[in-house]
């Protein structure tokens, strides 16, 4: 297998990137406005289900049962798809999966593709795997072909614009539809992105699509979506191909009642998704005469072989770990510098990488939990983030370099201390003597050296009082005895 | 007064080091309270910061050496929820990942004894006027280990709520972390200090004198921030201001030193 080496945006690390996204205010203000907004809507609307943990229980049941059996679904799916007329397609990796959807695109003789917005699209680089060959992919999706006609990433995985104002909308709109008097309320953005885009629903006969779940009883799959674009792709061309990671599976038509409960509440803060289209292979005279659906592994296989890290697969792709996250608050989703951000980002991506690239992000949480108490299938992602990390220091302990590091120095020492109350005693001792030279008029500690200099760069610390507890108590222990 | 315990104090390393007041508030609340304090000199530390930064396998020596500690004692009370919580929701992990079956049923059988602090106060001695008297504006900062982990709901607010001349001030955003997280203010220092210009302007936006907490963790880390600001806001825990009384207050430099060892009763 080839790596999957088109997930990673670039080798910049999260401190790095965070840094300078940390400098756009526009950006962070785009952001706090959007993620405060979305959720506000969910907390209302699951606020408003009385079984709303119970739901979250059964969702998490059903999506590890299907990942414990995954083998046996997949082939379930695969034979029920197949039998109601579908092609299903098998891809290891990237390089596979967009030959395949390229060779189908070409088989059609077609130069343009409409698109639904899909992650797993975007994690193999798919449309630039198009366009380097001739193909023009369009997406229909409103927030995707901003991002596309911006010429930008997508930030967030619900809503991929949402680092954009209106503002910043309409003039990516204006250059790139040419509508120099086109108007900023949100009514005047839709209306021209209709126009656009129903033009090309009728015209283009090809399009692709990624799936929420795949249904294994029934070979069905399951999209949902706001905008009604979905609707038009999945209905009017004469082929359809949909790309799906092979953890999107779910054993039963009957598990769809948990997910379509919860999956709008937690992704965009709707009761229900407007638009949810459920299809099983291809029917006379009734949609796409033609449907593929491609099966991605892409590096999910060695995570299901990881018993403390499997439960990542779980995720739905609701986006509020990302909207309740405080990092993410900060940063937005570009400082990630992946198709996947924030903390289950944080989670996948390095796993996906088989731990070979973006490392540093299983480090860039404050294991705080609130994505863990959202996650609508109770994924513990302070639990996996935590296992990564372990992983990583490993690693890391393994080469020369990483064992002569500060961190591993440190935490060694640190170990050493914590092994033996005398040596912790005395090193606190030791502290209270040579922080002395660390220490200004004012009593505080207001710049510290090496890796500690994060600390005092916004940060004083109170000078370290000149008694521990531990001497506190020795000397009170002592006097009592004399007075005994 | 109800029956005497006989408490065990863990006062976890940083406490210990940085922040021994604390460690003195609680024995003079345990103590005002009728209950007798132990301190096992053998303590250390919990094991959390190693854990957390993924130093995984040198955690466990650390876990060990907690449970050899107070293997027999009768209460073990931790003025830091997230030192807690490190031990509910990770020692059992930690044992089996070593696969050492002893450890994980010693865990097992301590880990019912271990109480935070306030929960102490509020769950097991069932008591929430601890007879204080703090007259100042006071803003609690609620701690992520606090309410996700060990979900002490109103439990601080409930004891402070009872303390005399204290006036409670809510806070804007109180579920929202600080941004300390441990290593992580050091490893990712950029972002840590912009969470935590949020969470201090939330703090100040209260117009409290005072920002108390269950844990120093992240009062440490918005002292730092309020302090560099010269800002007029301390910081305080909670047991420092439950300790206090019309007589002494925690920043006082009366207190709490040398304290008799039974103050007697509530005033």
């Amino acid at each position: 297998m080839t790596p999957p080496e088109t997930l990673a945006e670039s080798r910049q690390n999260f401190p790095e990137a965070a840094r300078e996204l940390l400098a756009d205010s526009q950006i962070r203000k785009n952001v706090r406005h959007a993620t405060d907004v979305i959720q506000a809507k969910r907390n209302k609307v699951v606020a408003e289900l009385p079984d709303w943990q119970d739901l979250r229980e059964a969702g998490s049941a059903i999506r590890a049962h299907a990942l414990e059996h995954l083998d046996h679904y997949l082939a379930q799916f695969e034979a029920n798809c197949t039998r109601a007329g579908g092609q299903v397609h098998w891809a290891r990796d990237a390089a596979e999966a967009n030959s395949i959807i390229l060779g189908l695109i070409q088989k059609h003789e077609a130069k343009e593709v409409i698109k639904v917005k899909t992650m797993t699209s975007e994690e193999i680089k798919l449309n630039a795997h198009l366009e380097a060959h001739g193909v023009r992919p369009i997406e229909t999706d409103l927030a995707e072909l901003i991002v596309q006609l911006g010429h930008d990433k997508p930030s967030h995985f619900v809503a991929p614009a949402l680092h954009k104002n209106r503002q910043e909308v309409r003039e990516i709109f204006q250059r790139e539809m040419k509508l120099p008097e086109l108007g900023e309320t949100p009514e005047d953005l839709c209306a021209a992105a209709r126009t656009y885009l129903r033009e090309k629903y009728l015209r283009i006969k090809v399009a692709v699509s990624g799936a929420n779940f795949l249904v294994a009883e029934t070979g069905s799959v399951c999209l949902v979506e706001s905008e009604g674009n979905g609707r038009m792709c999945l209905t009017l061309p004469d082929v359809l191909i949909s790309i799906v990671g092979i953890e999107k599976v779910i054993p039963r038509f009957q598990d769809l009642e948990v997910f379509l409960q919860t999956l709008p509440r937690s992704a965009t803060g709707e009761r229900m998704n407007p638009y949810n289209s459920i299809w099983t292979g291809v029917h006379e005279g009734d949609g796409p005469r033609e449907f593929h659906l491609v099966l991605l592994d892409n590096g999910r296989s060695p995570i299901l072989a990881d018993k403390e890290a499997r439960q990542t697969l779980k995720c739905i792709r609701c986006a509020a770990c990302l909207n309740v996250c405080p990092v993410y608050h900060q940063t937005g989703g570009h400082a990630y510098r992946s198709v996947y951000a924030g903390p289950i980002g944080a989670i996948l991506t390095p796993q996906l990488h088989d731990m070979k690239d973006g490392r540093s992000l299983p480090y860039a949480s404050s294991l705080c939990g609130a994505c863990y108490e959202v996650c609508p299938v109770k994924i513990n992602i302070p639990e996996v983030l935590i296992h990564l990390r372990g992983k990583i220091v490993e690693e890391e302990q393994k080469t020369l370099g990483g064992k002569l590091g500060l961190w591993n120095i440190g935490m060694q020492a640190a170990a050493f201390l914590f092994a033996d109350a005398s040596r912790f005693s005395a090193a606190q001792h030791l502290g209270q003597m040579g922080q002395k030279v660390f220490v200004s008029k004012s009593g505080f500690i207001e710049a510290l050296p090496l890796m500690l200099s994060g600390w005092t760069q916004t940060r004083d610390l109170a000078a370290l009082p000149k008694q521990t507890f531990r001497d506190w108590w020795a000397a009170r222990e002592e006097r009592e005895e004399k007075a005994r | 007064m109800g029956v005497s315990l006989r408490v065990s104090l863990f006062i976890t390393c940083y406490n210990d080091t940085l922040f021994p007041g604390t460690g003195k508030a609680v024995v003079r609340v345990l103590e005002r309270l009728g209950h007798s304090i132990e301190f096992r000199p053998e303590q250390t530390c919990c094991g959390q910061m190693h854990w957390n930064t993924g130093y995984l396998r040198e955690a466990v020596p650390i876990i060990r050496h907690f449970v050899e500690v107070f293997r027999d004692a009768e209460t073990i009370v931790i003025p830091s929820s997230s030192c807690v919580s490190m031990m509910r929701d990770h020692y059992l992990k930690a044992a089996e990942m070593v696969g050492d079956a002893k450890l994980a049923a010693d865990v097992a059988a301590l880990l019912p004894r271990v109480w935070e602090f306030s929960e102490f106060l509020a769950k097991k001695l069932g008591v929430e006027d601890v007879g204080a008297t703090y007259a100042h504006r006071v803003t609690y900062h609620t701690s992520c280990h606090s309410q996700r982990s060990l979900h002490l709901n109103d439990i601080p607010l409930r004891l402070l709520r009872k303390v005399r001349g204290l006036q409670l001030v809510p806070i804007e955003n109180p579920q929202e972390c600080c941004g300390f997280g441990g290593t992580f203010s050091i490893k990712n220092a950029d972002v840590s200090s912009a969470m935590l210009a949020d969470k201090v302007r939330c703090v100040l936006n209260t117009g409290a004198e005072v920002c108390t907490a269950v844990d120093n963790s992240c009062l440490m880390h918005l002292f730092g921030s309020m302090h560099r600001q010269r800002t007029f806001t301390r910081t305080v825990h909670i047991a420092e201001i439950l300790a206090s009384t019309a007589e002494a207050e925690p920043w006082d430099e009366r207190f709490p030193v040398d304290l008799p060892v039974s103050v007697g009763g509530t005033r």
